[in-house]
Parts: structure tokens; sequence; C-alpha cells
């Protein structure tokens, strides 16, 4: 009995430690940055790290609802890239039939929704149809798009017209009351994606597959749907993280969106998502990305880190947040 | 893997002996890393341009054109290259210096000519030719016209690539150049060659830094984003921004009189064009090749970028 009382107790203890894991990690990078530089909390720049967030942060969102049930998808950084560059071929072809204007940026808006539910819809479909790993179809599709943007760009750069980049530009510069787009969409995607987490069936159904699909599927819930879902939603998010990154620069290459994927899966693993699947946590997903940004910037802020050293710096904390939440379970 | 690479080398030596039995051509092999960024993109171009124009020029030439995306598959290219191809000279623009110096090595070992280009191999004198950009004199030229430009000086904030030997001269020169000339460098960060970093990396230096009179951008993708960066955050006191290696649409501006981006300092990618030629020359003719060739950084102002504006070129 005695033993029983003190492993719940500990438990609880973990559990606490496992909740507030990412937040004192945040807490302690937004007190360091503050400390380091007099401008970290100056409004200019809450706001350069929230609308950099966003491109990562809208993907991870998708990322957290993929890794619960159970999968993975490598593909996110290069999928963009291709949503991008396609998205710039589309407008710049159209632009002498249409002209400059709203309509033609509506038209790059669906390409990108199009381009990426598609995207998703392949990666789903061979994964569960086909029923190949989920790493290697989307270790494939990521070679895929990666080469196809490549391609489409002539091995240089896919450049928007300079009449549509003027036009464009304020879906990532402008906002609402100085809050700029990039942080709303992401704001908004965030308590979406955590909603459908906590109190939709779909969510439940989510971590069902992802804990064990057997019983998932004994229970009634169509296994293979909810996998499909989870990929295509995040082929949808992947074309929003796009649209919110063209207007920045108003271009894509071959270097756009290199690992995406890897800080998308860092900050879903950071906010205390189980890789294995089984367990998601939206919130944290978020916490996770802010970090990853947080520490990027400091690291530009402060003169005391070789700029050799900002991966490592970023590794060491990617970890530290980790151990903070461990779980039992893995010591066994 | 070993037998498929040997099957396909059978199959691939097969076909090919034919037009070496029919007449006595010499094949040049051109191993060149994949167009992953933009500079690479326009090298590309300019190796096709090149390759396609000495076919026709010398028809006694067969030339092989292969790209790689990474130092193994560069090693593995040559390797087939030399396997069945039985090639007479290799142009080639290392991946990375350290893996690719003893497959070169034994490409010249041997017999044939081999031509270096851009970055130089880990042990000297394998190479009969070396072409070379001139990465010291890229930052030297820069820095000069830092100087010029300011000549009072100021505050200056500057971008890195990619932690590379390359990297590290172009610094160094320019570090030589500003030196007591009153410009000091208030932030240095690596942007990687990459616009969206540089961006990043700027969006972050405005904050950090009230005042700072220019930007040492050392590239043309790392500009653009620092563009956009002062653009965004609105701020009118960096006086211009200076890149390199001559991008089509940053010459253009400057030939536009672009106040912003009142020069330039080539690293022509069309170096390549320039070693495929001259081993080609060298194969065909007595005339003496050998030896290393320097192609200098030049300095683009509104006055000459229009010689510099390459049209078709990607890059």
């Amino acid at each position: 009995m005695a033993t029983a009382v003190k492993n719940t107790h500990t438990k609880n203890m973990l559990l606490d430690l496992k909740i507030m894991g990412p937040i004192l990690a945040l807490i302690v990078l937004v007190l360091v940055g503050a400390a380091m530089n007099g401008n970290f909390l100056s409004a200019g720049n809450i706001s350069n790290v929230l609308s950099r967030s966003a491109f990562i942060g809208i993907i991870a969102v998708g990322m957290t609802f993929v890794i619960t049930a159970g999968g993975l998808d490598l593909s996110v950084g290069s999928m963009a890239a291709f949503i991008a560059g396609l998205m710039i071929l589309v407008m710049n072809g159209l632009l002498p039939t249409m002209g400059a204007g709203w309509p033609l940026v509506m038209v790059g808006l669906l390409t990108a929704i199009v381009a990426g539910t598609a995207a998703g819809f392949i990666n789903g479909f061979l994964i569960t149809t086909m029923r190949i790993d989920a790493f290697i179809v989307t270790l494939g599709t990521m070679g895929i798009y990666r080469s196809l943007v490549t391609w489409l760009a002539d091995g240089g750069t896919l450049s928007l017209d300079f009449g549509m980049r003027a036009i464009i530009r304020p879906i990532y510069f402008d906002g609402i009351l100085g809050i700029s787009w990039p942080i709303i969409v992401f704001a908004l995607v965030a308590i979406i994606g955590e909603v459908v987490m906590r109190r939709a069936a779909f969510g439940r159904h989510v971590a069902a597959v992802g804990s064990n699909d057997q019983v998932a599927r004994y229970s009634s819930v169509n296994v293979n749907k909810v996998r499909m879902m989870t990929y295509v939603f995040l082929g949808v998010l992947v074309g929003i993280a796009t649209i919110m990154y063209v207007p920045r620069l108003g271009s894509a290459s071959s270097s756009t969106g290199v690992l995406w994927e890897l800080e998308a899966i860092a900050a879903v693993i950071i906010g205390g998502t189980m890789l294995k699947g089984g367990f998601g946590r939206v919130w944290g997903t978020i916490i996770g990305v802010l970090i990853l940004s947080l520490i990027g910037n400091i690291l530009n802020l402060t003169d005391g880190v070789s700029p050799y050293l900002n991966g490592a710096v970023q590794g060491v904390i990617i970890i530290l947040a980790v151990i903070l939440q461990r779980d039992k379970k893995a010591e066994g | 893997m070993k037998f498929t690479k040997f099957a396909g080398a059978v199959a691939l030596g097969a076909t090919l002996v034919m037009p070496a039995f029919a007449q006595d051509t010499k094949v040049i092999g051109v191993s060149i890393p994949a167009a992953t960024h933009g500079w690479a993109g326009g090298m590309n171009f300019h190796a096709q341009e090149a390759v396609k124009r000495l076919e026709e020029v010398y028809p006694e030439l067969d030339f092989v054109l292969a790209t790689a995306s990474d130092a193994a598959k560069q090693v593995n290219d040559i390797e087939d290259m030399v396997a069945t191809r039985n090639i007479d000279a290799l142009v080639v623009l290392p991946f990375e210096s350290e893996p690719l110096t003893s497959p070169v090595k034994a490409v010249a070992d041997g017999g044939a000519w081999v031509t270096v280009v851009d970055r130089g191999l880990s042990i000297e004198g394998i190479e009969d030719l070396y072409v070379a950009g001139d990465n010291a004199g890229f930052g030297k030229v820069s820095g000069e016209f830092m100087v010029s430009a300011m000549p009072e000086g100021g505050k200056i904030v500057a971008f890195r690539g990619i932690p590379t030997s390359i990297d590290n001269e172009r610094v160094a020169g320019f570090e030589a150049a500003i030196e007591g000339s009153g410009i000091e460098i208030i932030g240095m960060e690596h942007g990687n060659w990459n616009r969206d970093d540089s961006f990043v990396v700027m969006q972050d230096f405005l904050s950090k830094h009230a005042q700072i009179d220019a930007v040492w951008a050392s590239d043309d993708d790392m500009a653009i984003g620092i563009l956009a960066a002062i653009e965004a955050a609105g701020r009118d006191d960096i006086q211009f921004v200076l890149g390199g290696a001559g991008m089509k649409e940053m010459i253009a501006r400057t030939r536009d009189g672009d106040t912003m981006i009142p020069a330039n300092v080539t690293y022509p990618p069309s170096m390549i064009a320039t070693a495929i030629e001259l081993t080609a020359v060298g194969l065909t003719s007595t005339a003496p090749v050998s030896g290393t060739f320097v192609i200098g950084s030049v300095l683009v102002t509104s006055d000459n970028a229009a010689e510099f504006y390459y049209a078709d070129s990607p890059f």
C-alpha cells in the first residue's frame, strides 16, 4: 500500500514538471533575452520574432496531429518551397491576362491551398492505402519537391513580378491594430488546433490511432481515414504557411524551407507531444516554436557567443527542454 | 551496390566504345556541384553553354557533364567517367576539398589532364591547371569600396556566408582593406548566403543597433533579404548595402542608379566556362595552358554595370 501511495506521489510531481517544463524554458529564455539586450522586449522585436515564427508554427500545429497519430512528415520544408515556387509561377503566368490586383492574389492563394491539399493527400494515400512507411514516403516526397522547385527555378531563384510584389507585400508586413497578419493567422491556427485536439472527436481519434491502432480499429474508428486526414490537414497548413512566406521576399529557390521539417518536429517534441504517437499537445508545440525562434533571436542580439556555436546552443536547449519533461516510462 | 555500378559501367561502356573506335576523339569530363543555390545555378548554366559551344567548335572533342548534389556523388561521377568514358581531361569544381582530393589525384595519376576550378584541393600540385576565383581579392575590393564610399568612416554590419575557407578569406580581405579607415564593424553574423536567414539576422541587427551607416552583405542573395528587412523596418539611417557575386537583378539595379545598391563585386560563376575553354585549348593545340589562372574580382558601379548583365543567365 505504502509503495502505491509513493508511486502516485512521484507521478504527480513528474506530471507537473512535464507540463511546466516547456513553459519554464520559455520564461528563462525571455528573462535571459531581456537581461542581455534592452531592445529584446521592444514591440518591434516581439513582432519580428512572432511573425518569423509563424511559418514553422503553422506547420508545426499540423505536424502535432500527424505525430500524435503515430506518423511523421519529413516533406513539409520541400513542400513549402515547391508550393511557393508554384504560387509565384502561376501568378507571374496569369499576370498578362488578369493584370496586377487582388483577384490575381486570390488565385495565388488558392493555388497554394490546392497544391498543399494535393501534396498532403499524396503523402496520406501512399502511407495509408499503399501501406508504405511514413518515414520512407515523406523522405521520398521531400527529395521530389526539392528537386522540382530547383528545376522550376532552373537552379536559380523564382521571383514574383515586381508590381505584384507591392500588392502582395501587406500579407506579411501589415495587419490589424499593429499585429501583423502572420501573427494573427498563427494564433488562429493554434487556437483551432488546440480546440480540435482537446474537444473534438477527431482529436481523440487521432490520439487513439497513435496510441494503439488495433484497439482504435475495434472501437470502430476509421484508422486509415483519420491518418489520411492528418496528412491532408498538414498539407493545407503548409499551403497557408507558404501564403505567409511568399509576400515577405517575393521569391522562392531551392534554399527555401530547408530544414523546416526538423524545426517543426523539434518544436512538437519540445512541446511535450510523444514522438511515438498517442499523445499530443498543441499549445506545447506553440511554446516549442517560440523557444526555437527566441534562441536564434537572442543569439543575434548578443555578442557573447561565437556564431559558429549557434547550432550547439540550440541543440543544448532542445535537449534540456525535453529532459525537463522526461517520461517515467522511458527509464523502464 | 557495387554490382549495379559495375553493370551500369559495362552497359555504358558498351554503348560508348563505338564513337571512340570510329575516330580519335578526346573526351573531357566536367564534374560540378548541382544547382542548389543561385551562384551554382549560374555556374551550371555557363558550364552547359560552354560545352554546347565547344562541341561545335571542336568536332574532335566529346564532353561528359555531371552534376553532383554532394561530395560522395561527385566522387562516384568521377570514377564512372574514368571507368566508362576513359576521359582524357577532367574539369572539376570540387564540392569539398578534402573528400575530392584523392579521387582527383587518381585521375591525374592515370595520365589525364586535370583542371580544378574555384575550390582548391587539399594537396598542392595535383592539377595541371587551376582556375580560381580570388576570394581575398573579393573581400579587398569590397572593403576598398566601403572606404571610398564612407571617407569619414562609420558603423557597418557585415554578413558572412556558410562557414568555409572561402568565407574566411573574403572576410580577412575585407577587414584588412578597411583597417584604419574609421569604419567600424559593429555586428557580424552568418547569413549563410541565404535570403531568409539574412532577412532574420538583419531584423535583429536593426533591433540591436539604433544607427547603422551601411551594410556589407557580401552576396546578392543576402543583400535581397537585408534590403527587405530595412524596408519593412522603415529605417533611413542605412546609406547603402554592398552585395557581391553579380546577380543579374542586382546588377540591373546598380545600372539603373539605385542609391541603396551603388555597387557590386563580381565573383563570376562563368569561371567554369574559362576552365572548360582553356582545357579544350590545351587538348587541341600546342598552346601551353598549365599553371594558375586567377580571375580577379571587379568592382561594378553604375558606369560599367551594363557589361556585367547577362540577360539569359538564371543568376
